[in-house]
């Protein structure tokens, strides 16, 4: 093959032959077009091309469609390379003045400019709050290359890490490299990788297969770190898992898998191009980099269970079987896929290891809590991305240092709460994880602070909520959710979640009992402690927090029938109040009709129709609606 | 010599309550204990099939280390050193909400109500929905098990996850690859299953299966669903034709 790369030195004279021929000053556009595509990135894409054709520039100037730059608030997303000018909200019509003014005269279109606070235009993507309090080590390269492109990758000093590897270190050195550097589970127990890696490797195996696999399946709602990287970066992955291999399994015979979500077509097709290219290049498949290191990657497609996140779940359905996890009395490391010794890491864990390789120990080791020097379980090491979502005005993924505040991720990088409202909680970790209070706004984020709190990391969800959403009903949201994807194997997951939705279900209703709090406390612990898996384990977690953290409010759904934050429908009643001009407008938009009252007189709501739908109380422009 | 060293099967000691006791390494925790005498509820455990983790009921506090922790024993395999308590206040509050469960999910259930009153749970607190009032079946899933792993016929399967799983037969139609050898009524913890014959026909009444039977030549008694004749003749090398008379008249 044309461009095989056949040694460790050759991938070097090869990045300089890339570097050679590029121009550092040609001018590049780079558009997202991973979550960008939904606001319709794709055809800026093609406005940027017809323009650049139009002018005679299209040989001058080149277009990048890249991955998830990260402020999905803002998007479309175009940042200017090599001045690294950020335009944020882009529109096609916006073109062909980015062309004529900021690449061909140097020019900064202002109104493309994000704005602080103050009102002061920040050009760059390091002017812009958002970004500037973020640590983007995994990210870095998200809006600097094409992931279509493995010289990109190359360029930019991609698989030196694997090759250092190769020719460095020896197999145990790489494990013990690992296991110093702290690095912890991304996907969300926060296992030390290295430890994991080293068992793995001890593992008796007959015939040397050991499996490597990549777990992509990111499922938790409104959750989508894995996702960019995959569609960003995705050879930093393919990357890491071939380190891994050549750690794990040489010599030997790894095998990889990465399991995605078939949910996420994008990344799909991008893992798959990068395989391709990576074979191509030799640094995937037969004779690795001419090293005889040999290690291939298949893509398995998740058919979208939830549950099938969970390591032997995914497992049994690479095998064909039905997801359902096992006993993990006897690790997957010693008898995992097939019952070969697997070392399963999800997509952010592999991510890191060509960034510790790269820039080192001390470099990793230095970023995050705690020590971990003679305890891999003393701290979180490296860097974090999250996925900030919900009631926060700078949605979008966020990466930081272990140990952020989340004052820090919410309020400096988030921006704070839509509409100057009130925070309330936040939740971190996915469906399974805790809601955090004001209280524990200072608490620094890492892996055991966290599950300290009565929540996880998980894989890095992080959903911010406000004064207006009432903690009773968010723990009802997930308990459904749970109970749903939950695979219906054990008692305590299956019967366990259903009765406790019944009785979630029926306080939000105004049913709620004396001692449902205690029936609740008690079935969460027991669903808690005697599920075989995490998701059963870990699911009462959203119930436990918020009865933690919120009993007050759950107390005056059961004993006042009320809700608080005005959110159970059959706990409040809207009401027209003497504020109210008789503009009719709330009786025109009523869907049940049953609003009267003469023009100019105060109105009123027949109780016995109203569907709290609060149609009434969205169109009145005189604040007459009661919520009470 | 580490317990990743120890080849399965080998004699080793455990304690249970404080007690020293024998097992095997890496065998079933509930098989040995039940061997050894000592009394652990469970519904979903046969020790002619692997071990599935589905009722719960066979809780067990472990202890290797200083790390103690609550776990059900079928799946948990026994090694040297092990340290088991059996009835500690976990076990027993975690297992009489489990019961509890059962209680609300298979409420016509006879089985399931006496073995909950063996360990003082008369009641649950739980809502039993409108499909559950005449519902006995538990989930457990040994019956699938029997049929794929002893049987080999495959003819039944959970369908569905959590709350909307099921024990059916493909599409819930009459399952075609049962072949009514009746070893998941047999094995099934709840009876649940059904079993119907006359002279002619039996009936596998959850798998909707109608299976002609053979009569013995010499006697006339029906012996043996004629498909199950056929399915299992067909793996030794037999035929229909040499099933002609029944065991008591061979």
């Amino acid at each position: 093959m044309a461009n095989r790369i056949k040694s460790v030195s050759d991938l070097e004279v090869y990045r300089k032959k890339l570097l050679a021929a590029r121009d550092p000053k040609r001018k590049t556009v780079a558009i997202c077009t991973s979550g960008c595509t939904a606001y319709g990135s794709m055809k800026l894409n093609t406005a940027f091309r017809e323009e650049l054709r139009r002018r005679g520039l299209e040989q001058k100037i080149d277009i990048k469609l890249t991955g998830c730059h990260g402020y999905c608030e803002r998007g479309p997303l175009v940042v200017i390379h090599p001045a690294g000018i950020f335009y944020q909200r882009v529109k096609v019509e916006d073109v062909p003045q980015i062309i004529e003014r900021t690449l061909l005269k140097d020019e900064l279109v202002e109104s493309l400019l994000f704005k602080d606070a103050d009102g002061k235009p920040c050009p760059h993507e390091d002017d812009v709050p958002f970004y500037k309090h973020q640590m983007r080590v995994l990210l870095a390269n998200n809006s600097r290359l094409d992931p279509t492109s493995l010289d990109d990758y190359i360029a930019l000093g991609g698989y030196q890490s694997l090759a250092k590897a190769l020719s460095k270190h020896t197999p145990e050195a790489l494990v013990k490299l690992i296991k110093d550097s702290g690095l912890r589970g991304r996907g969300g127990g926060g296992f030390p990788a290295g430890v994991k890696w080293e068992s793995c490797r001890k593992a008796p195996s007959a015939d040397g297969v050991r499996y490597i696999i990549c777990n992509a399946d990111e499922g938790d709602p409104g959750a989508f770190m894995d996702r960019a990287v995959m569609e960003g970066n995705p050879h930093l992955v393919l990357e890491g898992m071939i380190i891994g291999a050549f750690a794990i399994g040489h010599p030997g015979d790894p095998r990889g898998y990465i399991y995605i979500r078939n949910e996420y077509p994008l990344a799909v097709e991008r893992v798959g191009i990068a395989l391709q290219q990576a074979r191509e290049y030799g640094l995937l498949g037969k004779d690795i980099l001419g090293t005889g290191f040999s290690f291939d990657i298949k893509v398995n497609k998740g058919g979208g269970a939830f549950v099938c996140g969970e390591s032997t779940a995914l497992m049994a359905s690479i095998e064909g079987d039905v997801g359902e996890p096992r006993a993990k009395h006897i690790h997957t490391v010693e008898q995992g896929l097939y019952d070969k010794p697997t070392n399963l890491n999800n997509v952010e864990t592999w991510a890191n290891v060509p960034l510790i390789l790269e820039r080192g120990l001390e470099w990793f080791t230095g970023i995050g809590t705690g020590d971990v020097k003679d305890n891999p379980w003393g701290g979180s090491k490296g860097t974090k991305i999250f996925a900030l979502v919900g009631k926060v005005n700078n949605t979008g993924l966020v990466e930081v240092p272990m140990g952020a505040s989340l004052r820090d991720i919410i309020f400096k990088i988030g921006g704070g709460i839509i509409g100057g409202k009130k925070f309330k909680a936040v939740q971190t970790g996915g469906p399974s994880g805790g809601c955090l209070p004001d209280s524990l706004l200072d608490m620094t984020v890492d892996f055991d602070k966290l599950s300290e709190a009565g929540s996880m990391m998980g894989s890095g969800g992080m959903i911010v909520m406000d004064e207006s959403t009432c903690m009773v009903d968010v723990a009802r949201y997930f308990l459904h959710f749970l109970a749903e994807e939950s695979c219906g194997k054990c008692v305590t997951c299956r019967e366990g979640l259903v009765q406790l939705c019944v009785i979630v279900d029926r306080i939000c209703a105004g049913q709620g009992k004396a001692g449902d709090l205690e029936l609740l406390e008690e079935l969460g612990n027991t669903v808690a402690d005697a599920s075989l898996c995490a998701l059963g384990q870990t699911a009462p977690n959203p119930l436990r927090s918020t009865i933690r953290y919120f009993r007050e409010e759950y107390e005056r759904h059961i004993r006042d029938k009320r809700c608080p934050a005005k959110v159970c429908k059959a706990l409040i009643t809207f009401s027209i109040n003497d504020k109210c001009t008789g503009c009719t407008i709330c009786a025109k938009k009523c869907p049940q009709s049953c609003i009267s009252g003469e023009k100019k007189k105060l109105h009123t709501i027949d109780q016995s129709k109203c569907i709290k739908c609060g149609v009434c109380n969205d169109v009145c422009n005189f604040d007459a609606v009661s919520v009470e | 010599m580490s317990h990743e060293d120890t080849p399965k099967g080998a004699k080793i000691t455990f304690q249970v309550d404080g007690r020293a006791c024998e097992g095997f390494h890496h065998e079933s925790l509930l098989g040995a204990l039940r061997r050894l005498g000592f009394e652990v509820p469970s519904l979903c455990f046969h020790e002619a099939v692997s071990t599935y983790g589905a009722c719960r009921l066979c809780l067990v506090e472990v202890q290797k280390g200083r790390k103690s922790r609550i776990t059900t024993s079928c799946n948990f395999p026994v090694t040297a050193g092990l340290q088991v308590r059996l009835d500690t206040p976990a076990v027993q509050q975690n297992r009489k909400i489990v019961f509890q469960l059962l209680l609300a999910k298979a409420p016509a259930s006879p089985e399931v109500r006496a073995l909950a009153a063996e360990y003082g749970v008369h009641s649950t607190p739980y809502k039993v929905s409108e499909e559950a009032k005449d519902n006995k079946c538990i989930l457990c899933g040994l019956c699938a098990r029997v049929c794929t792993e002893v049987v080999g016929a495959n003819a039944i399967a959970f369908s569905g996850r959590g709350s909307h799983k099921d024990m059916v037969a493909p599409y819930d139609e009459a399952a075609e690859a049962c072949i009514g050898c009746g070893a998941c009524v047999e094995v099934c913890p709840t009876h649940c299953i059904g079993l119907r014959e006359t002279p002619e026909i039996r009936t596998i009444e959850k798998w909707h299966r109608d299976l002609p039977l053979q009569k013995c030549e010499k006697c006339g008694r029906p012996f043996a669903p004629t498909f199950q004749l056929m399915t299992l003749g067909k793996r030794v090398g037999m035929k229909l034709s040499d099933f002609k008379v029944c065991n008591d008249c061979r």
